[in-house]
């Protein structure tokens, strides 16, 4: 799960990382009193999206009094902001962060993430912030410094102290950063993090260190246990369509193509999506309805296809273990009496019932095509979508 | 022969009086697997559809002489239960579940490396199997055949596709291994892989993976320098988008790597017969025997 900056950033102070004093506004007749309770000098106006790049995209202006922040918050709150990672239907803005403008010396990077070969936490640091840390680790590798966290053990201050020297800070400096780098890995455990960057992590004119931006993503699997993050999610980033389809526990992601797919394991909606475009056609989406699926998340999961304008044929490929193919049929028979079949559906079935699903689907009438093995299946689909 | 699971292999299952556990239970019972009983905290004394419940894998060890666990319990108790059963000193623990919070298998790893006596399989898989002999986990006994070709997975149904089509060439299974598809596993490609190298019944190995992370580079560069044997590679998510997790926590593509192109490049650089197609798993093998 992704959540705002200015979320990130209330989440990391809490946990004893310095971030620049700002406030949230959707609003833009607040922005001045907030420039103002900001003192009233420049303030910084940033555009609260779930992507990066925003400063490219003029999503992040500099506003030199009160007036001037009303005047940036109005163009920005409601634009559609396009950057390198929202593709190019950009994202709508509807918040806006007003943050203190500062004084710095210096554009540092920090970030922790899980490094699954070592299976620990690693933090990265590098003198090069404010860039794109992939470029970075791309054309200048040695300018990223690393430590390994051991779990059982925590960051221990002298791994802290390594980065801190090894992107040239000084020994004042260092101090800051050491408690920085703690408390930023305390904020990761605690919340059960699976990417938290600060990019810039700024030195000030007066010395301090800052947390100028900041990203947190969480682990899904952990969701359970924060409720406080979880409220934190904004439906207004996500696709509808998959918005609903998480309400069934579905695995579903909304692609570009016309073709809908319906697969049992995350393995075999990838493969299956593979052999589509191999066909020469376009996977309209990812979906994987679990291992554990009922005839009831069939029906919802058909349906969610279905709502998909794009889609011009339906691929339903099943390989039973837990899944028995009579549940698969019946659910899709469900579905199918309940919003006819407004597309032409291809079935491929294999695994667990395998017989009495084919029957179930021969005995409804329904016109459905079958297929025999993902290949044939895939031709057959790609040919009936056009 | 065939890798880590065969006749003389004694099974427990923990959390055997849930729905899943049962169930399997059942399923690996009838294909001829020794299951001797199951472990569900505050149960121990009772029986379950004949088999004796413990409190503890201790207890059930003590009293079984059981040497391999399967796990199906809850996500928020799974690690918990993985560590447990690697202290029982089980040699073989296969973790089914799916959605284990990722700190909490950083720990559960951490654990594992004190006891390197214990190999985990998964979590996030599907379990193994060999043909014939005995299974630990949910892939479905009747696809399966008996004999030389191995299978080393991250994804279940992908499994289940791969065992199919070899199965209707008439070629049979060694073993068949889904690794899973988290981030953090027990066994990866390469241990898999090492096991059948060893393995004299075994004569050529499919490996099945994903986008996301490193495992099937770090496969590829071992296959060049150690593997003698024949081996077919898929690459699932050819057509994933980056940066969206396909399903599984672990196939994301982050940061420009982990992408299937990269991993097909380095395992086709490896010798590997890597397919496109996943339709063509069984008939590639075939070709290269």
């Amino acid at each position: 799960m992704k959540i705002h900056e200015y979320q990130a950033k209330a989440i990391l102070a809490r946990h004893g990382v310095p971030v620049p004093r700002g406030e949230v506004t959707s609003t833009p007749a607040e922005a001045a009193d907030i420039a103002k309770r900001l003192g009233g000098a420049v303030v910084v106006v940033k555009a609260q999206i779930h992507a990066g790049g925003r400063g490219k995209g003029g999503g992040v202006k500099l506003a030199r009094n009160p007036a001037d922040a009303v005047k940036l918050a109005r163009d920005m709150i409601g634009m559609n902001l396009v950057t390198h990672q929202t593709g190019p239907e950009g994202r709508q803005v509807s918040r806006v962060l007003i943050e203190e403008g500062l004084q710095m010396t210096r554009e540092l990077y920090l970030s922790i993430v899980l490094d699954r070969a070592a299976g620990k936490p690693v933090i990265m640091a590098s003198a090069a912030g404010g860039m794109d840390i992939e470029e970075v680790a791309e054309k200048t590798p040695e300018k990223i410094v690393r430590v390994y966290v051991e779990p059982g053990v925590g960051i221990v201050p002298f791994e802290a102290r390594q980065l801190g020297f090894g992107i040239g800070l000084d020994g004042a400096q260092v101090n800051k950063f050491v408690k920085v780098v703690s408390s930023l890995y305390d904020a990761y455990v605690a919340t059960d993090s699976s990417l938290l960057e600060i990019n810039p992590l700024v030195v000030t004119a007066a010395g301090d260190l800052l947390a100028l931006d900041a990203k947190m993503n969480f682990d899904d699997n952990a969701l359970y246990r924060h409720a406080d993050i979880k409220a934190l999610r904004d439906l207004g980033e996500e696709d509808p369509l998959e918005i609903e389809a998480s309400k069934f526990n579905l695995n579903y992601i909304h692609l570009d193509g016309n073709i809908g797919c319906m697969v049992n394991g995350a393995g075999l909606a990838m493969a299956t999506m593979d052999i589509i475009k191999l066909a020469g056609g376009e996977p309209a989406n990812f979906l994987d309805v679990g291992g554990g699926a009922n005839a009831e998340q069939i029906r919802n999961a058909f349906k969610i296809l279905m709502s998909d304008k794009n889609v011009k044929a339906v691929l339903i490929n099943i390989f039973g273990g837990i899944l028995r193919c009579d549940v698969l049929a019946q659910g899709v028979i469900a579905a199918v009496k309940e919003l006819g079949v407004p597309v032409p559906i291809v079935i491929r079935m294999e695994g667990t019932n395998v017989e009495e699903g084919k029957r179930l689907l021969r005995e409804s009438g329904m016109k459905l095509t079958t297929a025999d093995s993902m290949d044939e299946a895939a031709e057959k689909v790609v040919a009936l979508a056009g | 022969m065939s890798i880590l699971i065969d006749k003389q292999t004694r099974l427990i299952v923990q959390g055997l009086t849930g729905r899943e556990g049962t169930f399997h239970a059942k399923q690996a019972a009838a294909y001829g697997t020794t299951v001797v009983g199951g472990v569900t905290p505050g149960k121990g004394g009772t029986t379950h559809e004949g088999w004796p419940i413990f409190d503890t894998v201790q207890d059930a060890v003590a009293e079984t002489g059981a040497n391999a666990s399967v796990i199906f319990v809850p996500p928020p108790f799974a690690a918990d239960a993985v560590m447990e059963a690697a202290d029982g000193g089980l040699a073989l623990v296969v973790c089914i579940t799916e959605g284990i919070p990722t700190l909490d298998m950083m720990r559960a790893m951490t654990f594992l490396k004190e006891r390197p006596a214990t190999r985990l399989v998964g979590p996030n898989c599907p379990g193994l199997i060999s043909p014939g002999k005995a299974k630990a986990g949910i892939i479905p006994g009747n696809i399966c055949k008996e004999g030389r070709i191995g299978i080393v997975s991250k994804s279940g149904t992908l499994t289940y596709e791969a065992i199919h089509q070899l199965t209707r060439l008439g070629m049979g299974q060694s073993t068949c291994i889904g690794i899973g598809g988290d981030p953090l596993i027990g066994t990866s490609h390469i241990d898999a892989l090492m096991l059948f190298g060893e393995d004299p019944e075994t004569d050529a190995v499919i490996m099945i993976g994903e986008i996301g992370g490193n495992a099937e580079e770090d496969a590829a560069a071992w296959i060049k320098k150690e593997f003698k044997k024949p081996v077919v590679g898929f690459i699932a998510g050819q057509t994933a988008p980056p940066g969206r997790r396909m399903g599984h926590a672990g196939a994301i593509i982050a940061g420009g790597k982990g992408t299937a192109a990269e991993k097909m490049a380095a395992l086709t650089a490896a010798g590997v017969k890597v397919v496109k197609s996943p339709a063509d798993m069984g008939q590639a093998i075939k070709d290269l025997l």
